[in-house]
């Protein structure tokens, strides 16, 4: 055991597994850890997001083994046999492991000619894009990863789709687990990334569990990353996200993410870019009750000129729920025609409800365009009235007009397999946080078509 | 059967910066059925609060008086209570919706409104003839059905936008609310052409204009003056020829 006690929050939840560890850079992220703990509220890119939640368990290493009837019913209800991603390639994690029964087709896994797959688990490398040095969970992560998917594209394939989904199948005691994944696009590639993370139930109580990813993309000269993730571990769960992304050139990260489970969750973007006329989009949306905490932070640097950065988030909470963004928006003084725009919203349903915004602006070059904005609000007496006077009962009123404040964020998101499932994932989440809708509405779009 | 629609020193208040303002004072109004009724009067009068009122926005709160409608107490039942029992309000201002889309919000509240009378809801087909039937009525493109509600929409499009969720919903009192205002000749006829399709013996309408040319097509059984909270005068269609030539300011001494 090391004698220096850390700065932040105590390590006790992984102590165990830190122990004994003699990879060099595992060794050098558990002794930065070491160094500055997990990061308490004095610590300023976590002052809105505390993780006293980790404390007091001790999260032992995920379990490999599990019941496959309730992993398969889990994946059938997020991803169903008929829906459009049916015949979609899909990587399948249980408990941060690659899982190759599940995956698909059965007994490995068909990808696009020009894509590379490969499991972290079989030569563990850590990408060079990640800051573990400067980000804790990042360096948890390091210390703990055991599997997670690697996926490289070729020069010039268009690679259509793939589904990542995490499973979490928790028992009765904590666990963690921590996967390394990686997606790295050569020149003028292209990729869909539709990211998953459920849980199965495993038939004990509430879940203590906590997933920890760490996603590095690499993207190369006029590529493009798709990347879309729907966040819906269980109740009580943890769910600590930290990507990372390198756009080159003319090439693009698009990003939605949508956060619907967990407790205590937190979406975290590093984007980087380091070309010109490169751009990246980091929208996403949240729809949060009880007294879930989402977090979404950004941090956007311009490191070229004629860069587009675009962030649009929605924030929906009910109960006791609290909404975080931070948006950071860096602008090296190379990057002069920066266009950057962040603007969030939120909903606030209850008089219990919160929101907490940070946008940064750090601007060097002199001639950029760059606008931020933040709007909170209940629902509008009017357009409520309006609904109301039109026949439809107050529940469905509500319904549709939280509904449409998201549905305006989603639009963002242009592909129709990935619109699909967060459509879906949403109407679900919708009906447990404000209440079902009564008969007819949500798929009269059907009519307008 | 005076009794359809019938209002009962009616007074009115809402609260303006914590000071309560009073709106309407004492409005008495019957309107039988299939009878057409006008509302003039100079801005500030209260007509767009006594149709709120009988919408049932709940900002204004009725101090004294009663509103009782097909023999029921109006001011007892939530504004989609009213709706289902056949009230409709064509708003001055109709409200924006973003991110909901017109056909979706006419079909829901066609639905809403068909479920509280006991008819079948329509399905996506049948929702689609109707309102395609409508639409064609009325001289209105299809595309704005696939816009989102009001978004985005000159006056005179929300204008008949309201007309038709009139029309789709059937309602038996419809209150338009200065919908004639700045609207075309072509656009005002469109109008009138909707309210004038719903008249029937079981189908009563209370239209609030300040333009005689309106009521020129209604042709309206009454015409009211409202002042300062009150009906202070009443008469029939040609009192609106009256007021088109020498304005208010007659009635406006008469009730000071
Ligand atoms: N929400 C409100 N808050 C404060 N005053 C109001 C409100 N609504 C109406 N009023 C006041 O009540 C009076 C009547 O308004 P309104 O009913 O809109 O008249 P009209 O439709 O005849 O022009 C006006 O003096 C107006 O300013
Ligand atoms: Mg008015």
């Amino acid at each position: 055991m090391n004698a220096i006690a850390p700065v932040g929050r105590s390590l006790a939840p992984f102590e165990a597994r830190l122990d004994g560890i003699e990879d060099p850079i595992r060794h050098a992220a558990v002794g930065e850890l070491r160094r500055v703990g997990l990061p308490g509220p004095r610590v300023e890119a976590w002052r809105y997001t505390h993780l006293r939640p980790l404390a007091g368990h001790e999260f032992r290493e995920a379990a490999a083994s599990f019941d496959a009837d309730l992993v398969g019913r889990a994946l059938d209800e997020s991803l169903p046999r008929d829906g459009l991603l049916a015949s979609t390639p899909r990587l399948v994690l249980v408990n941060g492991r690659f899982a190759p029964e599940l995956s698909s087709p059965a007994n490995g896994v068909a990808l696009p000619e020009g894509v590379t797959f490969e499991r972290f688990l079989a030569s563990p490398e850590f990408d060079a894009l990640a800051t573990p040095e400067r980000e804790p969970l990042v360096a948890l992560n390091t210390a703990l990863a055991v599997d997670g998917v690697c996926l490289s594209v070729a020069e010039g394939v268009a690679a259509g789709r793939i589904v990542l989904v995490s499973v979490a199948f928790a028992g009765d005691e904590a666990a963690s687990f921590h996967p390394r994944h990686s997606v790295s696009l050569g020149a003028g590639a292209s990729l869909e990334l539709i990211e998953l993370a459920v849980s199965s139930g495993s038939g004990a109580g509430a879940a203590t569990y906590f997933h920890n990813p760490v996603l590095t993309c690499d993207v190369g000269e006029g590529a493009k990353l798709t990347h879309v993730k729907v966040q819906k571990e269980a109740a009580g769960a943890t769910h600590l996200a930290t990507v990372y992304a390198n756009i080159a050139t003319r090439g693009a990260y698009d990003s939605f993410t949508l956060g619907l489970g967990a407790d205590l969750a937190r979406h975290e973007v590093h984007a980087r870019l380091s070309g010109a006329k490169a751009a990246v989009h980091v929208n996403g949306a949240q729809l949060l009750g009880e007294k879930q905490v989402g977090d979404i932070t950004s941090v956007i640097t311009h490191a070229a000129p004629d860069c587009i950065s675009r962030q649009t988030i929605r924030n929906v909470l009910t109960d006791h729920a609290r909404g975080v963004f931070q948006g950071k928006v860096h602008v090296h003084q190379i990057a002069q025609k920066t266009d950057g725009y962040q603007m969030n919203q939120a909903l606030l349903l209850s008089p219990h409800a919160e929101i907490d915004a940070k946008p940064e602006l750090e601007i060097y070059a002199d001639d950029v365009k760059c606008s931020h904005g933040a709007t909170v609000g209940a629902l509008d007496d009017e357009q409520l009235f309006y609904l109301r006077s039109r026949g439809v009962p107050e529940a469905q009123a509500r319904r549709i007009l939280v509904e449409a404040f998201l549905l305006e964020v989603l639009d963002l998101h242009e592909d129709e397999a990935g619109r699909a499932l967060l459509d879906t994932a949403l109407g679900a989440a919708l009906s447990l946080r404000i209440g079902r809708l009564q008969g007819a509405g949500q798929d009269a779009g059907e009519a307008s078509e | 059967m005076s009794d359809f629609l019938n209002i009962s020193g009616l007074h009115a208040r809402i609260d303006a910066d914590g000071a309560p303002k009073e709106i309407l004072r004492g409005v008495d109004l019957i309107i039988a059925p299939g009878e057409v009724h006008a509302i003039m009067g100079p801005n500030g009068s209260g007509k767009s609060t006594l149709s709120y009122v009988l919408a049932g926005r709940e900002d204004y709160e009725v101090t004294s008086g009663s509103v009782s409608f097909k023999g029921q107490d109006l001011l007892a039942m939530e504004p989609e209570e009213r709706a289902a029992a056949g009230v409709f309000l064509a708003f001055q201002a109709p409200i924006e919706l973003p991110g909901v889309n017109n056909a979706n919000f006419l079909r829901t509240a066609v639905n809403a409104v068909r479920r509280a009378r006991g008819d079948a809801e329509l399905d996506a087909v049948a929702f689609l003839k109707t309102v395609r039937a409508a639409t064609k009525k009325l001289s209105m493109s299809d595309e704005m059905l696939k816009r989102n509600v009001n978004v985005g929409f000159s006056g005179g499009e929300k204008k008949r936008n309201e007309v038709l969720q009139m029309t789709m919903l059937q309602p038996s009192l419809a209150i338009l609310d200065e919908t004639d205002s700045g609207l075309d000749v072509d656009a005002l006829r469109i109008v009138a052409d909707g309210v004038n399709a719903l008249r029937s013996p079981t189908f009563s309408a209370l239209v609030i204009t300040h333009h005689q040319r309106l009521l020129d097509y209604l042709n309206p059984d009454r015409v009211h003056v409202m002042a300062r909270g009150r009906i202070v005068h009443s008469g029939g269609a040609e009192l609106a020829k009256e007021i088109d030539v020498q304005g208010y300011a007659s009635f406006l001494a008469e009730a000071a």
